[in-house]
C-alpha cells in the first residue's frame, strides 16, 4: 500500500525519466543539436551504485509506515540522488571528451533535468514533513548546497558544455554577475527610500492607501518587457533635452527605474500590513506611558512590524534578481545579457550559463533573508519556526 | 485637602453625534481613592483617558494639581501618571523587566536605579523577580500580565494612578488578592487613584468615594456608605443591587463601629477569638455563622478588648 503519495509520484517520475529520457546529449559542436545518451550508459558498476542505492531507498520509503526515521531517510536519499546525478553527468562527460574532438559538447539532457528536479522536490517535501526548527533547516540547506557544489568545485563538471561556455568567457561572466548585483542594488535604494515612507503613509492615511495600491497593482500586471520598453521613450526624450544629465534611454537608468516601480508594491504593502498588525492596545499603552510619536514609532511600531517588513524585503529582492535578467533587453547588461546572447545564437548552454546563476542568486537571497527572519526575535520573544 | 489633585470642570466628550461624557464635574482630592462605576459604554474609560490627554474634551477643562492640562505637554503629563489600560497592552517584544521599566527609561533614570525599582515592584506585586524578569508577556498567565501592567504603571512613582479595570477577567480569588494588594499600596504610598470598574463590590471595597456614571452623566458622587444608604435614584439603587443590598451595606461598616463598647465582666465575655475592629460587618456575620454563635468579642488595633458584637446589632440601622 502507498503511504506517501507525493514521494511515490516523485520517485516514480525519477524512475521513468531514468528509463525513457536522455540523461545527456552529445553533439559534435555547440551549435548542432545533440544525440541522446541514456542514463544506463553512465551507470557503469560499481560507481552506478552511488545513484542506484539511494534511488532504491527513495522508491521504497513511500511504502513504509510513516515515521520520522523514514522521512529523514527519504530526505537523505533524495539529496544523494541529486548529487549523484550531477557527479555521474560530469564523469561521463569527461569520458566522452577523452575520445571526442575538442569541439564536441556534452550537455544535460531532459532526463537529467527531470530527475534532478524531482529529487530536489522530494528532498524539499521530506524536509517540510520533518518540521525542523530554524537551526536544523539552516544546517540542512547548507548541507544541500555543499553536496551539490562539491562536484562543481572539484572540477568534475568541467567537461560539461555549460562549464565549457563558462571557461570561454570567465571574465565576461564575473562582470555580468557583478553588473547584475549592481542593477538590483541600485534599484533597492530608491525602492526603500520611497517604499518605506509610502507604506507608513498608506497605513496612517487610508485615502493614500486607496489611491496608491491600485496604481502599484497595475504596475505589477504590466509585463516586464513592456515596462522596460515603456521606459525607453521618456528617458530618450529626457536625455535628448538634457544631455548633461548623463541618462540614456537604454542601459542602467531605465532598468533601475522599471525595477523600482515593480519593487514598490511588496515593500509598500508589507510596510503597511506590518504596521497594521501592531495591536492598538499596545500603541495606546505606549502613548499612555508618555512615549513621543518618534519613540512610539521606533520602539514599538518598527520592532513589531519588522517580521512582515523583512518578508516584504525578501519578496522584493527575489523578484528584482529575476527581473533584472529581463533588463538586459534594454541594454542594462547583467546575467540576462548572457542568456539573450545564447538565445540569439541558439546556444542552449550559454542560455543556461545566464539562467542558472540567476536562479541560484534568487535562491541564495531568499535563503539568507529567511535566515534573518528566523533569527529575529518576534513579538512575544518567540523566534520564527 | 485644599485643591483637588484631579478636577473635571463641566467636561463633555462627543464621538460624532454620540455624547460619551456629558458635562461631568468631579473632584478627586490628593491621596483619594476614587472609583468610577457604571454600565458598559457609560463613558468611564473616556473620562479616564481625558486625564492623561489620550482623549481631548470638546467642552470643559481637566485640571491636575490645579493646572489646566490642555496647556501641558502630553508626554510630560503622562510620565507623571501611571496608566493601567483596560486591555493590559504589555509590549509583546519586551521582557517583563523591560515592560515595567518603560517610564523610568523614558525619564532617563540611571540603569542601576531602574533595575532596583523593577525588582522592588515585582516583589511588591508578588512576582518573583528571578523567575519573571526575563519572561515575555505571552509566557505569563492573565493574572500575571495584569500584575505586570500594574507594576508598569507604578514604576515612575507617579503621584497619580489611572487604572482602567485592571483586574477584569480574573478569577475571584486572584481578583481579591490584587484588590487587597492595591489597597495596601494606596495606604502605604498615599497616591491619588482614579479607578474604573463595573464591579460594584470592588468599588465598595476600595473607594474613598464612588462616582457613578450613567450614559456619560455623573449621577452620584459620594462615599460607599452614602451610595448604599442614600442612592441618588433608582439607577444607582439597581447598580448597587437590590437583592444583596443588606449584605453590601454590612460590607462598608466595621465590627468596631457596631460593637457594644462596655466590656462585660470576664465571666460573661463570649468565648472565641476576638474580631479585629476594622473587620467589615459582612465578614463578622460570616464568622458568627461559621462559629455558630450570636456574640463575638471585638478588639482594637492594639489588641485590647473593644466591646462585644451581637447578632442583633447587625440589623440595627
Ligand atoms: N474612539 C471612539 N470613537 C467612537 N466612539 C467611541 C470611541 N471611544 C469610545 N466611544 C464610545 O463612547 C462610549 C463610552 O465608551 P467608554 O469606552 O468610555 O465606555 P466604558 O464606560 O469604559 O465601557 P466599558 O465598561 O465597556 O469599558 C461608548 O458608547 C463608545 O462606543
Ligand atoms: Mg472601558
Amino acid at each position: 500500500m502507498i503511504r506517501n503519495r507525493v514521494l511515490f509520484v516523485l520517485a516514480a517520475a525519477i524512475a521513468v525519466a531514468a528509463l525513457a529520457l536522455p540523461f545527456l546529449s552529445f553533439a559534435p559542436n555547440r551549435l548542432l543539436s545533440g544525440q541522446g545518451i541514456a542514463l544506463a550508459a553512465a551507470l557503469e558498476m560499481p560507481r552506478g551504485l552511488a545513484l542506484l542505492a539511494p534511488g532504491a531507498v527513495l522508491l521504497a520509503v513511500p511504502f513504509l509506515r510513516p515515521s520520522r526515521g523514514a522521512t529523514a531517510a527519504s530526505v537523505a536519499a533524495a539529496l544523494l540522488v541529486g548529487a549523484g546525478l550531477l557527479w555521474l553527468a560530469g564523469l561521463h562527460a569527461a569520458e566522452l571528451a577523452a575520445t571526442a574532438p575538442p569541439a564536441a559538447r556534452t550537455s544535460f539532457g531532459s532526463g537529467f533535468w527531470a530527475m534532478e528536479a524531482a529529487a530536489l522536490l522530494a528532498a524539499l517535501d521530506g524536509a517540510r514533513r520533518l518540521g525542523l526548527p530554524a537551526p536544523g533547516r539552516i544546517a540542512l540547506g547548507l548541507a544541500t548546497a555543499l553536496l551539490l557544489a562539491a562536484p562543481l568545485a572539484a572540477g568534475q563538471l568541467d567537461q560539461l558544455s555549460i562549464l565549457k561556455e563558462y571557461a570561454n568567457r570567465r571574465d565576461a561572466f564575473s562582470d555580468a554577475v557583478l553588473r547584475h548585483g549592481a542593477i538590483v542594488a541600485a534599484a533597492l535604494v530608491p525602492t526603500l527610500a520611497l517604499g518605506l515612507p509610502l507604506g507608513v503613509l498608506a497605513q496612517r492615511r487610508p485615502t493614500v492607501g486607496r489611491l496608491l495600491f491600485p496604481v502599484l497593482n497595475i504596475v505589477q500586471t504590466i509585463p516586464s518587457i513592456a515596462l522596460f520598453g515603456l521606459m525607453l521613450a521618456p528617458l530618450s526624450a529626457l536625455s535628448a533635452a538634457f544631455p548633461s544629465l548623463g541618462i540614456a534611454g537604454v542601459g542602467m537608468a531605465p532598468a533601475v527605474i522599471a525595477l523600482t516601480l515593480y519593487s514598490l508594491l511588496p515593500i509598500v504593502r508589507n510596510t503597511a500590513a506590518g504596521l497594521d498588525g501592531v495591536p492598538e492596545p499596545v500603541r495606546e499603552a505606549a502613548r499612555g506611558m508618555g512615549m513621543t510619536p518618534a519613540q512610539l514609532f521606533l520602539r514599538v511600531d518598527v520592532p513589531l512590524a519588522l517580521p512582515v517588513l523583512l518578508a516584504g524585503f525578501r519578496i522584493t529582492l527575489v523578484q528584482a534578481v529575476g527581473l533584472a535578467a529581463v533588463a538586459a533587453l534594454i541594454g542594462a547588461g547583467g546575467l540576462g545579457a548572457i542568456m539573450f546572447q545564447g538565445l540569439f545564437a541558439n546556444a542552449l548552454d550559454l542560455v543556461l550559463l545566464g539562467a542558472v546563476p540567476v536562479i541560484l542568486l534568487a535562491l541564495a537571497a531568499d535563503a539568507l533573508l529567511r535566515l534573518a527572519e528566523a533569527l529575529l526575535p518576534l513579538p512575544g520573544g518567540r523566534r520564527a519556526v | 485637602m485644599t485643591r483637588p489633585m484631579i478636577a473635571f470642570e463641566g467636561v463633555t466628550k462627543r464621538f460624532g453625534s454620540w455624547t460619551a461624557v456629558d458635562g461631568v464635574s468631579l473632584a478627586v482630592e490628593e491621596g483619594e481613592f476614587c472609583v468610577l462605576v457604571g454600565p458598559s459604554g457609560s463613558g468611564k474609560s473616556t473620562l479616564l483617558r481625558m486625564v492623561n490627554r489620550l482623549a481631548a474634551p470638546d467642552a470643559g477643562a481637566v485640571r491636575v494639581a490645579g493646572e489646566d492640562i490642555a496647556g501641558l505637554a502630553p508626554e510630560a503629563l503622562r510620565r507623571r501618571m501611571g496608566y493601567v489600560i483596560q486591555s493590559v497592552g504589555l509590549f509583546p517584544h519586551w521582557t517583563v523587566a523591560r515592560n515595567i521599566a518603560t517610564v523610568p527609561v523614558l525619564l532617563g533614570w540611571p540603569r542601576a536605579r531602574v533595575r532596583e525599582r523593577v525588582d522592588a515592584l515585582m516583589r511588591l506585586l508578588n512576582l518573583d523577580p528571578d523567575r519573571f524578569r526575563g519572561l515575555y508577556p505571552h509566557q505569563l498567565s492573565g493574572g500575571q500580565q495584569q500584575r505586570v501592567g500594574v507594576a508598569r504603571a507604578l514604576a515612575g512613582d507617579p503621584p497619580v494612578l489611572l487604572m482602567d479595570e485592571p483586574f477584569s477577567a480574573l478569577d475571584p480569588i486572584t481578583r481579591g488578592t490584587l484588590r487587597t494588594e492595591l489597597a495596601q499600596i494606596h495606604r502605604k504610598t498615599g497616591k491619588t487613584i482614579l479607578f474604573v470598574t463595573h464591579d460594584m463590590d470592588e468599588a465598595l471595597a476600595l473607594a474613598d468615594r464612588i462616582a457613578v456614571l450613567e450614559q456619560g452623566r455623573l449621577v452620584q458622587h459620594a462615599t460607599p456608605r452614602e451610595i448604599l444608604t442614600r442612592p441618588a435614584d433608582g439607577f444607582v439603587r439597581d447598580l448597587v443591587g437590590r437583592e444583596e443590598w443588606g449584605l453590601k451595606r454590612l460590607a462598608v461598616e466595621t465590627a468596631g463601629e457596631r460593637a457594644r463598647p462596655d466590656a462585660p465582666p470576664p465571666s460573661e465575655q463570649p468565648p472565641g477569638e476576638p474580631l479585629p475592629g476594622d473587620m467589615p460587618l459582612r465578614r463578622a456575620l460570616s464568622e458568627m455563622i461559621a462559629r455558630g454563635v450570636d456574640r463575638l468579642p471585638v478588639m482594637d488595633a492594639e489588641g485590647r478588648p473593644a466591646g462585644v458584637l451581637h447578632l442583633a446589632d447587625l440589623v440595627r440601622s
